[in-house]
């Protein structure tokens, strides 16, 4: 792959960039600590490469406005902190229900409520998964290194296209300021997906019409179909239905779309989990601090390895099942009083002692202070 | 073959703290093609309040981000001092304003310390406060040659505000003086 330029640039840049590299051509944001330097950069990327930049008047409209320019054809983000991520879930269910591909980037902050604007948090995990009512369908990723999040932003955008879903995309303040090299690639040399669509969209009268992934052909708006979006149960027409059967069926696609393509979602990195008789199961900017500590301890000659999911929902629970079955002990670091570790208790069946280590004053979680995790 | 070397600037909201950080981290990534990251810490406060920038850098991929104890520290006030040099690794390097910090004498023998005066240079010598960060990175850049000269130059030329480019070179050359000066 052809680099186009190297940028020492923060995690909140990446985003801009890669979601540029991806497609991007709409955003609508609200600023708001420690996320404002993507709308930042947005605002000033997009026209460059035609497309749109909207600060909207709160975070409802942004999301809002979003998923309307997803409607039209564009592919959308919005980006938002804690609070900011909480306004926006009653449109983040309407997007799982309609099925319109949209990022969503939740920069995580101490919270709740207002919390800690400037300090580092991985409190939204759960809500991430769980924030919008209903048995709702979500992926959510959680990059940890700079020039990943460039690369997973891209594939954020490539899974909401081709699932015609949301995409939660968490970063958090360490790894959302955090600058380092990052390589930038133009759009012509990245693998890009484009959502399903009729072959012939005149006159498509099922816009949620599935194809083999389980996934709506569904046209632009404007694109001469006439059909109804809606929050509502609705059948194949778009149109709210209260037929039991179709109602569940419709539920049913819903989850399988995701759980039945889950080898397409899932991603995971792997550190010296071979033979680890400890294995430290983090995300996000945690896994960096549980990198040194598998380093240090390592050159100790200590057995301990990382188990780092990539996409966090759905949960990689084979593959975590699979890499962390054998361990006597696992440790999960959460900048948080413990939300992941409870799907790690929950995929393992509490088989050996899990761990976990937390910390919710706004500092980072060290290595020392996984280090004596695993030693204990 | 630099395995890690942790740096870390301290000072108040609004004399550069955050962009020397950003300045150096891309002198070592971009120019001199090593690994760097860099980060910070600061209160919700646009100016006043204390802010902290730090800076791995190493030939090496850089796991942890912040530093545990940093090679290389500048304190512009007496505040960031006292808070930030307690773990500052033993024969370390401390830079200090003089006019604005005072170090104890039990430091003197436990790091390097250089007494400079920064923020007069900027005020007096430079004509504009805004320079403090460069006169102080002209310093680090003398005394540690974690970056090279030329991979510094580049970063700041590239990062400052444009028809700033002469002063900030004048504020540059200050800092390698005022380090040549007490070397």
């Amino acid at each position: 792959m052809k680099v186009k330029e190297s940028k020492f640039i923060s995690g909140n840049e990446a985003i801009a960039y890669g979601a540029i590299a991806a497609g991007c051509r709409f955003f609508a944001g609200y600023p708001i600590s420690p996320s404002s330097e993507i709308a930042e950069n947005m605002s000033f990327l997009l026209p460059k490469y035609g497309g749109k930049f909207i600060q909207m008047e709160d975070e409802i409209a942004s999301i809002g406005a979003a998923i309307g320019a997803s409607i039209a054809g564009r592919k959308s983000m919005t980006a938002t902190s804690g609070p900011g991520f909480s306004l926006k879930q009653e449109n983040l269910g309407l997007a799982c229900m309609a099925e319109i591909p949209l990022v969503v980037v939740n920069v995580m902050r101490g919270g709740p409520s207002t919390g800690a604007p400037t300090s580092p948090a991985q409190a939204d995990i759960l809500q991430s998964r769980w924030g919008t009512h209903g048995d709702h369908p979500i992926i959510v990723i959680a990059p940890t290194m700079v020039q990943e999040i460039f690369f997973e932003i891209v594939r954020a955008f490539n899974l909401a296209e081709r699932f015609r879903n949301p995409v939660v995309f968490l970063i958090d303040e360490i790894n959302g300021h955090m600058r380092a090299k990052v390589d930038i690639y133009d759009e012509s040399e990245l693998e890009l997906w484009n959502r399903p669509k009729p072959e012939n969209p005149k006159g498509w009268k099922t816009p949620y019409k599935r194809n083999e992934e389980l996934v709506p052909l569904m046209p632009d708006f404007g694109e001469g179909a006439r059909f109804n979006i809606t929050g509502l149960d609705h059948s194949e027409t778009g149109f709210p239905t209260g037929d039991p059967k179709v109602r569940q069926q419709l539920h049913y696609f819903l989850r399988d779309k995701i759980e039945k393509n889950k080898d397409k979602i899932l991603k995971n990195e792997y550190m010296e989990v071979e033979d680890a008789e400890i294995i430290v199961v983090a995300y996000g900017s945690t896994a960096r601090s549980a990198m040194r500590a598998v380093e240090v301890l390592g050159e100790k000659g200590v057995k301990v390895g990382l188990f780092r999911p990539i996409t966090i929902f759905p949960v990689p629970e084979e593959d975590m099942y699979r890499v962390c079955k054998n361990a006597k002990k696992i440790v999960v670091p959460e900048m948080n009083l413990g939300q992941y570790i409870l799907e790690v208790e929950r995929v393992m069946k509490k088989q050996m002692p899990i761990v976990g280590v937390n910390r919710t004053d706004g500092e980072p979680i060290t290595p020392e202070q996984i280090m004596e995790a695993i030693k204990d | 073959m630099i395995e890690r070397y942790e740096i870390r600037f301290a000072g108040s909201g609004g004399q550069g703290i955050i962009t020397a950080g950003i300045i150096l981290g891309e002198a070592a990534a971009i120019y001199d093609g090593k690994f760097a990251v860099q980060t910070q810490s600061y209160g919700p406060e646009a100016r006043g309040g204390a802010s902290k920038s730090e800076v791995i850098i190493a030939d090496v991929p850089i796991s942890y981000p912040k530093a545990t104890h940093p090679d290389l520290l500048v304190a512009l006030n007496q505040e960031s001092f006292d808070k930030y040099s307690k773990d500052v690794k033993e024969g370390g390097t401390v830079v200090v304003d003089s006019d604005y910090v005072k170090v104890p004498e039990e430091f003197e023998k436990k790091f390097k310390i250089y007494h400079l005066p920064i923020i007069e240079t900027a005020r007096n010598e430079v004509g504009k406060t805004f320079v403090v960060n460069i006169i102080f990175l002209g310093a680090v850049q003398e005394i540690t040659k974690i970056v090279s000269h030329d991979g510094l130059k580049n970063a700041i030329l590239n990062r400052v505000p444009k028809g700033t480019e002469d002063l900030n070179m004048k504020a540059f050359e200050f800092g390698i003086k005022l380090a040549k000066e007490v070397m």
